[in-house]
């Protein structure tokens, strides 16, 4: 019997629309009193199941505000799901955007902790991992320089040394690796392999084809919040591109 | 609540301690930098406060207190913390929104994160209260040792607070502003710099909703006056307390998987 490292059960997510957002007090009672505070729903997800294996490259795609995000924010537990259930076996490195928690104001090294400790890690814990994430960033000149004054490539790649430095049983990745220059973008695929190598499951979110197939044996495509198919990674790519 | 569940809030409470560990040195280490008296501020602000406001009361009013000074700051200390904890937390999720979005969290670390990190810049704020009472000789009696009791209420009872507040202004942005007017009022509403001799017997009945009026009571009391607070002070403070943690955490418990849709 196959482990499973993730369990989609007939996940639903619903939004209230911004459209129409109340958030001032006088709006809330106008809005009350008129009667007319109804609420705009949208479906993001609509009654999704799936399972990945342990040790599975899983890719989702589909086109823009298919779902792709929330799906994964919701396997990240960011999004707790309207109906339904996620199951999670393992631990998650969530790398939905590089660097999310940085203090702009304070330097390299304080966010290594800081960011460490936003993934549940110590600091006598990053301590130890401390080199190794510098060294893979290629950060050593600027590791006592405020964050605020980096380059977007420079942060990109310090969040995901830190994210990357403990290898996680799960790594969520979407559309990260857009950032950055060609020569550590190829260092990023390198590190990725050598996790996929050691049994790191892994769920990537991204419009490139290329990338899918390249690192991916599963995945599913999902349009407008519903699956339209799932399997294979080349089978599904070629449905989408078919139809697309 | 089951007792289980309760301990599962517990344990993910004890996972994150090193998140508010850090995010506490974050405020810390973010207040003063690029000032070239850093945490001295903490200790200045307060004093050069008291000396504005006691130069001014005794032009305008002359209130029948013993030792001014040394009744202004232990009142300011208490408000300012008060303020200062409510309104960073006020703001501490909204803040933290980069972050919620993107990273699976017990969201309540931030209003508590901020809350810790005005307590930690309070205790520093005590320097320039005993620095006062020394330089106007004042009696220094052993009831000092006991100043931790009252601020520990007023900690609970901040923080509480905060959290509420924390929920309420991402659903009602106006709110932000509403407690700036709220805060005036509870300075006024707050013995600070008058005795609470002056207020007439109807205000005497409102003073009592305020907790800041106990604290501050309770406070004045060990610094000051060396006097052992009541049992009954006790029990009022930490009903106080009790009640304010306990609503903070009720509500922020309802509404905190909203919050990320929200902000």
């Amino acid at each position: 019997m196959a482990v499973y490292a993730v369990e989609v059960n007939n996940v639903t997510m619903k939004f209230n629309l911004a459209r129409e957002k109340v958030d001032s007090l006088k709006e809330y009672f106008v809005k009350n009193i008129k009667k007319n505070h109804i609420r705009d729903e949208y479906y993001a997800v609509k009654d999704i199941t799936f399972r990945i294996e342990k040790g599975e490259s899983f890719a989702i795609i589909g086109a823009n505000g298919s779902g792709k995000s929330t799906l994964l924010k919701m396997i990240a537990g960011i999004y707790k799901p309207t109906k339904g259930n996620i199951i999670v076996r393992g631990s998650i490195a969530p790398m939905i955007e590089l660097g999310a928690g940085f203090d702009s104001d304070l330097t390299a090294a304080e966010n290594v902790f800081l960011n460490g400790a936003v993934l549940g890690y110590s600091r006598a814990f990053m301590q130890k991992y401390f080199d190794s994430i510098i060294d893979f960033a290629e950060l050593w000149e600027f590791i006592d320089v405020p964050v605020k004054n980096f380059s977007s490539g420079m942060k990109a790649r310090l969040g995901f040394s830190i994210a990357t430095a403990v290898e996680p049983d799960i790594l969520i990745v979407d559309e990260i690796l857009s950032v950055g220059d060609a020569s550590f973008r190829k260092k990023c695929e390198q590190r990725m392999a050598e996790m996929k190598a050691k049994g790191t499951t892994m769920i990537l979110v991204s419009h490139s084809m290329d990338q899918v197939l390249k690192t991916c044996n599963k995945a599913m495509w999902i349009n407008k919040g519903d699956m339209m198919c799932i399997g294979d990674a080349k089978y599904v790519c070629e449905r989408y591109s078919a139809k697309t | 609540m089951s007792i289980t569940s309760l301990k599962e809030y517990w344990m993910t409470f004890w996972k994150y301690k090193e998140l508010l560990k850090e995010l506490v040195l974050r405020d810390l280490k973010v207040k003063y930098r690029r000032s070239v008296l850093g945490y001295i501020w903490s200790i200045l602000n307060p004093l050069l406060m008291m000396i504005v406001i006691s130069i001014f009361f005794s032009f305008m009013f002359r209130f029948q207190i013993d030792n001014y000074p040394v009744y202004l700051i232990c009142g300011q200390v208490v408000y300012n913390f008060y303020s200062d904890a409510t309104r960073q937390s006020m703001n501490s999720i909204l803040h933290g929104g980069a972050l919620i979005k993107k990273v699976k969290l017990p969201k309540y670390i931030f209003p508590i994160a901020r809350t810790a990190s005005s307590f930690i810049n309070m205790l520093f704020s005590l320097v320039a209260v005993v620095l006062v009472m020394i330089i106007t000789k004042a009696p220094l009696s052993l009831t000092i040792l006991l100043f931790p009791l009252p601020l520990i209420y007023l900690f609970f009872i901040s923080m509480g607070i905060g959290m509420i507040l924390s929920v309420l202004v991402v659903y009602f942005r106006d709110i932000e502003h509403l407690y700036g007017v709220f805060l005036l009022a509870l300075m006024y509403a707050s013995p600070i710099f008058y005795p609470i001799s002056i207020l007439p017997p109807f205000a005497m009945i409102i003073i009592k909703f305020n907790p800041l009026y106990h604290i501050m009571i309770m406070f004045r009391d060990v610094m000051y006056y060396g006097n052992i607070p009541s049992l009954r002070d006790n029990i009022v403070c930490m009903a106080f307390a009790i009640l304010s943690i306990g609503l903070g955490l009720i509500i922020f418990k309802k509404y905190q998987d909203n919050l990320v849709l929200n902000i």
